[in-house]
């Protein structure tokens, strides 16, 4: 039970060679570019979305902080798509891997600092020291602003990896409740089967959720230097 | 087209002609058939850009497009990934 409990997070592999590359770009196939002037229907929906999603999402920053607008779509639209994918049966999600996330989460956040630090240093600064705090509490915040400053890319990554993780689990194991259940006694196997099903409703939820905090929080750590 | 078509020795000709596309070949026909491809990693490539295309062309790249065709790109995905974990998946049976 051990064993295949973390089996799906295992990186699949083919003779030794890893899978990998080809399950990160395998969301690329799905995602068409148009070549025509009226796309097809897919193509359209495509847009659209991304679109709706680039307008809230850009609305807060100036016209430094858009120059990431690129940056920040395909960021939200690999996650989103990655996790999607990896709720079909036998996939496997990158995003569980916390050297993926780490992966993604430093360079982003520290892009943004040094950009904050280069381009304006007085206000980068500042933000050490929340507006109206008494005086005596200084220095102890000022040590809690930079420990907290230096945790945002962890925080970044392992959020991301522990709810994909823990939700394709709880799948894991709801399921295998229901069918060892089953034999047992069929109510209960139906009332787990419908926990199975309100659960399955809430990855999908989450998969899109998740990616939608990763972005909105480095965009927010960009908002905060540029 | 008519270039090629007037040219009946070329390779590309033979690769392309009615007979030839994976579609057409019958199942006895199917060695003979991979011994005449060119494996060289470029032609892979290529084979892999037709083939993308033409799927494509025929189910996505319509006006009225529907889920069928990425569910089908889906349910090959599941159906490569069971087969790359096959091996895990064997020692759960009872």
């Amino acid at each position: 039970m051990n064993e295949n409990l973390f089996a799906p997070f295992i990186t699949p592999t083919i003779m030794g060679i890893t899978t990998l590359p080809i399950i990160m770009i395998f969301p690329c196939i799905i995602l068409s570019t148009p070549k025509r002037w009226l796309p097809n229907r897919i193509q359209t929906l495509q847009i659209w979305l991304i679109r709706q999603i680039t307008k809230q999402m850009l609305s807060m920053h100036n016209t430094r902080g858009r120059t990431w607008a690129l940056m920040l779509m395909s960021l939200i639209l690999f996650i989103a798509s990655t996790n999607l994918l990896g709720l079909l049966p036998y996939s496997f999600t990158p995003t569980t891997q916390l050297a993926m996330n780490i992966g993604m989460a430093i360079p982003l956040w520290l892009a943004t600092v040094i950009m904050g630090f280069r381009n304006k240093p007085k206000v980068s600064l500042a933000h050490f020291l929340p507006q109206g705090t008494p005086t005596p509490l200084i220095p102890m915040l000022i040590i809690i602003e930079t420990i907290s400053l230096f945790i945002q890319p962890l925080a970044l990554a392992v959020r991301l990896t522990a709810n994909i993780t823990a939700g394709h689990l709880l799948i894991h194991l709801i399921g295998s409740a229901t069918l060892a259940l089953s034999s047992i006694s069929m109510t209960v196997s139906t009332i787990t089967f419908t926990i199975l099903f309100l659960l399955t409703i809430l990855e999908l939820a989450v998969a899109m959720i998740q990616a939608y905090v990763f972005t909105l929080l480095v965009s927010l750590y960009l908002h905060d230097n540029s | 087209m008519a270039c090629i078509l007037n040219n009946p020795s070329s390779n590309l000709t033979s690769l392309l002609s009615l007979e030839y596309k994976l579609l057409n070949v019958k199942l006895q026909q199917l060695p003979a058939w991979i011994m005449k491809r060119d494996f060289s990693p470029s032609e892979i490539v290529k084979a892999f850009h037709r083939g993308h295309d033409a799927y494509f062309d025929k189910y996505i790249d319509v006006k009225k497009g529907g889920i069928g065709g990425v569910s089908m790109v889906l349910a090959a995905y599941i159906l490569l990934n069971y087969c790359v974990i096959y091996k895990e998946l064997k020692h759960e049976r009872r």
